[in-house]
């Protein structure tokens, strides 16, 4: 699909009264199905639409506010007399102008500065107008400084809906799109609550490349069976409900965020304790030199990082994870809350990590890179890339399933559960001998799965019987994910650094090592905090293999494998210098091969019409 | 154990050899000027020790210089069926592949002396930043050569990011 495809925009001048231009037609291609006429949110036609007309009133909100304050602050006095009684505060201008007589000019002020006021915010709505065609979405604003930006549907790197606090209270929502690349995005901003939450699902339909145009009649029925009731009762029933609206998305998060789970994550972090190292410190610096001015010095950083902190416990308190037919919907958020819907394929790599506070939980972190960076407050900083705060190990499991769809089929999760566990048996028994001596304090719990002493065999028996109707290599990804996360090393379908490695990699050159799954590489570091990295290789941009002259003389090297720029880069030193090889010029054709049949800027254009 | 890294069955097309004077004289420059900066010190004070900074700074110059001849010799790229491959370094290596398919632009740059040598610099940018493929040291016509032949593959096997 190239550019060429989308017609021309006819340069329209931007009279306010024109009605939704009746000289844009529909776009309709060839390659794909015009939109269905009778769509229900009505706004992916292809016409100019407008946006929820409170729109001013919440972008100028906070003005608007502090203007009333300044006004009620000055009339203070004024007020107080009115209603208690008192001596009068003379000589303020409201005296003057009754003195001189200007009432009615002050009053035609008032008005004309209030007419100009709403004809602005009037005429920058009218002048905000949005369109989504087969190919692209596009928005026009500004009244004297027009912008126009349009973005193309199949490079659409994920939908966010924002409902800050305010907005929420009027039942508006913020709906940006993200298209690759820095600070590209297309903000549809406010759309009514429910309106976003449909246009999205219409915006996704869209993008997929779908043939189907069945599943909306449904869908509208529900949607419109919600908007009966008072208004209040819609509005608390808004606020209230979470995230997820149940017609369009399956109402179930796969991971549920326990409290207690994280508010210690945040305590157990590097950055807390190292908060509370830092206080120890002065405090003892304070006692020894008797100066308890000293800790005035950290107020600020406590101040500072304390608030991080709150921020990203309140943050992370409701989250939720499902999957739909268009990708994973990520929700976070307490007031201000974000919702954001990732299609497949737009996850560059996947980074899930353990720092050392966490192991004894078995809490892991999972991290992504993406294309594309989100702007707005409510999405931005740390929770735009971390897509599980905290979460167990099957939590994460759960998450990667959502993740990599065709990797980790659905249900095939807790029939492999059964299977890993009889693995591990089979696995354990067979190196009983030399596992039985390090098995350290530091073991996980889920590596002492079943009776270690059962016998391999009878193992290997069971795991026969058991699940044949789950494909194998679906299990096998699931086990080496497993074994990528918990393993201490060894024969686990890694490669991993030969001894040599050990002056480079002290403690971890047993894990050190990488592993093929299904269409992605596995890369796996580091034995005290340990980590492991994902990347499917339809999103490989391109690999490197390089060796620097320690490496050269311990016969190693290092791999890289370049996605785009984001919180992970996957790199492994330290490879035996053959395999290192072997994995450069295997990869550097799997990769080919594997954006070649790659179709998920379309995803669902490959299913069938029914 | 010193073993090089090298692919097995590569032709390497190498870069201009009149790339190296380009290369020495940037690595020249670079010398001068950090010497004279280093030695600004030992200037102000008068102490002697003071002066082993610049000469040291000289001596790595001069190390750094008598080696770009191999470390251009070094440099070299050969095209795949379905991937570019890139090569440069002597005692950091580095390879990398980037398929046709991942590019999204190709740059060609002109420095002074090296345009003054007919000599071009041509940058393959994908959406990693990380790839960093920059060949330099191709004949003008070369490098545009390379360039149409890039842009032809890459139409031929575009993929998605």
């Amino acid at each position: 699909m190239s550019d060429s495809d989308i017609p021309p925009t006819p340069d329209q001048p931007p009279t306010p009264d024109q009605p939704p231009t009746p000289d844009q037609p529909p776009v309709a291609q060839p390659p794909i199905d015009a939109p269905a006429p009778a769509q229900h949110s009505g706004l992916t036609d292809g016409q100019w639409h407008r946006l929820h007309p409170a729109t001013p009133l919440l972008r100028g909100g906070i003005a608007l506010i502090a203007i009333l304050g300044i006004i009620i602050n000055t009339l203070r006095e004024r007020f107080v007399e009115m209603f208690v009684g008192g001596d009068g505060y003379a000589d303020d201008p409201i005296d003057w102008i009754l003195r001189e007589g200007y009432v009615g000019y002050a009053l035609g002020a008032i008005a004309v500065a209030l007419l100009i006021f709403i004809a602005g915010f009037y005429l920058s709505w009218r002048m905000h107008t949005f369109r989504i065609t087969n190919e692209v979405v596009e928005v026009r604003s500004g009244i004297l400084f027009r912008t126009n930006r349009r973005g193309r549907l199949d490079r659409i790197q994920g939908i966010n809906i924002v409902r800050p606090f305010v907005a929420r209270l009027f039942g508006a929502a913020k709906l940006e799109v993200n298209v690759a690349g820095q600070d590209a995005n297309v903000q549809l901003a406010y759309l009514g609550s429910a309106q976003a939450d449909e246009l999205r699902r219409d915006i996704l339909r869209l993008a997929s490349g779908t043939k189907r145009a069945a599943d909306q009649a449904s869908a509208g029925a529900n949607a419109s069976a919600n908007g009966t009731g008072s208004f209040i009762d819609q509005r608390v029933s808004e606020l209230l409900s979470p995230e997820l609206d149940p017609n369009l998305a399956p109402p179930e998060s796969v991971v549920k965020m326990h409290t207690g789970r994280l508010l210690g994550s945040i305590v157990l972090n590097d950055t807390a304790v190292f908060l509370v190292l830092l206080i120890i410190a002065s405090l003892i610096a304070a006692g020894t030199s008797g100066q308890p001015l000293l800790l005035l010095g950290l107020l600020p950083l406590i101040i500072g990082m304390g608030s991080v902190l709150i921020a990203r416990f309140t943050k992370s308190l409701r989250y939720s994870i499902a999957g739909t037919p268009d990708g994973v919907r990520v929700g976070f958020g307490l007031f201000t809350t974000s919702n954001e819907t990732l299609p497949p394929g737009r996850i560059h790599s996947i980074q899930i990590s353990q720092p050392l506070l966490w192991r004894p939980f078995g809490w892991w972190e999972m991290k992504v890179n993406r294309a594309s960076k989100s702007s707005t407050q409510g999405a931005s900083g740390q929770q735009n890339t971390t897509i599980l705060p905290v979460g167990s190990l099957d939590d994460v499991m759960r998450v990667l399933a959502l993740m990599l769809p065709g990797v980790i089929r659905e249900g095939a999760l807790d029939q492999a559960d059964e299977k890993v566990a009889l693995e591990k048996v089979a696995l354990d028994g067979g190196s009983l001998e030399t596992d039985a001596l390090e098995t350290g304090a530091l073991d996980d719990s889920s590596l002492e799965t079943g009776a270690l002493d059962t016998g391999a065999l009878e193992a290997a028996g069971l795991l026969d019987a058991g699940v044949a109707d789950v494909s194998a290599p679906a299990i096998d990804a699931l086990l080496l994910l497993r074994n990528g996360l918990t393993s201490r090393g060894g024969d686990d379908g890694f490669v991993n650094s030969p001894r040599a490695a050990a002056p480079l990699r002290w403690f971890s050159w047993r894990r050190n090592g990488y592993a093929f799954g299904p269409s992605i590489v596995l890369l796996r570091k580091g034995a005290v905090w340990r980590e492991l990295i994902v990347v499917p290789e339809p999103r490989v941009q391109s690999i490197a293999l390089t060796q620097g002259p320690l490496e050269r003389r311990l016969g190693l090297a290092s791999l890289l494998l370049h996605t785009v720029a984001g919180p992970i880069t996957a790199k492994l030193g330290a490879v035996e210098r053959t395999r290192a090889l072997e994995f450069f010029l295997t990869s550097s054709r799997t990769i080919v091969t594997a954006a070649s049949s790659d179709t998920s800027h379309r995803w669902r254009s490959g299913e069938d019409p029914t | 154990m010193t073993d090089r890294l090298e692919l097995p069955d590569t032709e390497w097309h190498r870069v201009s050899p009149k790339y190296i004077v380009v290369d020495v004289v940037g690595a020249i420059i670079t010398g001068v000027i950090l010497v004279a900066a280093t030695s600004i010190p030992a200037w102000l004070t008068d102490i002697m020790w003071l002066w082993a900074i610049p000469a040291a700074t000289a001596l790595i110059s001069l190390a750094t210089i008598a080696f770009v001849p191999r470390r251009v010799r070094s440099i070299g790229y050969t095209l795949r069926e379905d991937d570019l491959l890139f090569r440069r370094g002597l005692m950091f290596q580095r390879f990398v592949a980037v398929p046709y398919g991942r590019m999204q632009l190709v740059d060609i740059n002109r420095g002074p002396l090296a345009r003054a040598l007919g000599l071009s610099e041509l940058r393959f940018v994908t959406a990693a930043a990380a790839t960093g493929v920059v060949i330099p040291g191709l004949a003008d016509t070369d490098a545009e050569q390379l360039r149409d032949r890039l842009v032809e593959l890459a139409e031929s096997r575009r993929a998605g990011l």
